[in-house]
């Protein structure tokens, strides 16, 4: 396996693997959320009690579950970079930390929009939604410790540092619906082995869930191919694809005479 | 299909705003993240090439200078080309 995942490691392979499996994982990604969304939305039966508006819960599901789930794997990415001193694992970290925060807000604004109809007010300081929040705060963090240093592994040190401290948010918004009374409903898909669903709810929400992780996947595709540029920029690999790309960029090798 | 016609639908049983809401931020949310992000890939690739233009604008001063000083100071050039060699 490591034979496998050495070429890898190479900023320049990694860029076109990333280029390469893109089209692809859109294609899925549209035909995944295409379905899921339309289903969800016209073709899901609705809740008893909870009426129409619990078509909601298609979208804020999948956006805070992987909410969690992109900070686990920018922790990963952070350890390794940490330990190892694995420079593309701060880029796809780098990467990783904007689609994070973007789907945390998502998930505490349809949570918003879905708790105003059900528990009667937009907020409550309760202890699920103040530490999604607390995720919220912890992406904006990293973000912008990202972006504070110049040199990039400077910077890439100070957010793993960051990351690494906030994964004890995570088992505290997992469990927060158990530990503490809260206003909260607990899980209904992940209820070991047998979700609480009927199947004519769960399939929608499998289709949109899987589509919003392959979104996911994507973005990060995107982002992690400009990371891997802005930290190799003196490359000649790198020289070489921008002068193909910008014509007026005529890159003139240097001469040793 | 759960609704009998288009009234129906977007009134989603009475849920309409919240629901419209919530599916309509989400949407602009990550239709804004997709287009920063191909958006700054591009500037990226921009602010590289402008680098590389000004590098090699550089690069041409320097030889130019490098041909005027050649006999008049080779103690000048000396420190010039390893300067150019550290870089």
């Amino acid at each position: 396996m490591w034979k496998w995942l050495h070429p890898y490691a190479n900023p320049e392979v990694s860029y076109h693997f990333a280029g390469k499996i893109l089209p692809w994982l859109s294609a899925l990604t549209v035909i995944c959320l295409s379905i899921g969304i339309v289903w969800a939305l016209a073709f899901a039966p609705a809740d008893y009690q909870q009426g129409d508006s619990f078509r909601i819960f298609y979208i804020h599901v999948p956006a805070a579950s992987l909410s969690m789930g992109i900070y686990f794997g920018m922790a990963i990415a952070a350890f390794t970079s940490m330990v190892w001193q694995f420079k593309l694992a701060d880029a796809s970290a780098a990467a990783m930390a904007p689609i994070g925060a973007v789907f945390t807000a998502i998930a505490l604004i349809t949570g918003a929009a879905w708790g105003k109809p059900m528990w009667g007010t937009w907020w409550i300081w309760d202890a699920r939604l103040t530490s999604e929040l607390i995720l919220l705060f912890l992406y904006l963090g990293i973000i912008a410790l990202h972006n504070a240093f110049e040199d990039k592994n400077l910077a890439g040190k100070a957010a793993s540092i960051l990351t690494l401290v906030g994964v004890i948010n995570l088992p505290i918004i997992k469990y927060s619906v158990e530990w503490w009374n809260t206003l909260h409903q607990g899980s209904t898909v992940s209820k070991l082995g047998r979700p609480s669903m009927s199947a004519d709810m769960l399939w929608p929400f499998l289709f949109c869930f899987l589509g919003f992780a392959l979104l996911v996947g994507v973005i990060i595709c995107i982002r992690f191919r400009s990371e891997i540029l802005a930290r190799n920029s003196i490359r000649p690999w790198v020289k070489k694809l921008v002068s193909a790309q910008v014509p007026t960029a005529q890159h003139t090798p240097v001469e040793n005479k | 299909m759960q609704f009998e016609n288009i009234n129906d639908f977007l009134a989603m049983g009475g849920y309409g705003f919240y629901v419209w809401l919530s599916f309509g931020i989400s949407t602009i949310l990550l239709l804004a993240l997709i287009f920063s992000s191909i958006s700054s890939h591009k500037q990226v690739i921009k602010n590289i090439a402008m680098r590389m233009q000004r590098e090699d604008k550089l690069r041409q001063v320097r030889k130019q200078n490098k041909k005027s000083t050649l006999s008049a100071s080779p103690d000048k050039l000396l420190n010039k080309s390893t300067h150019e060699i550290t870089q």
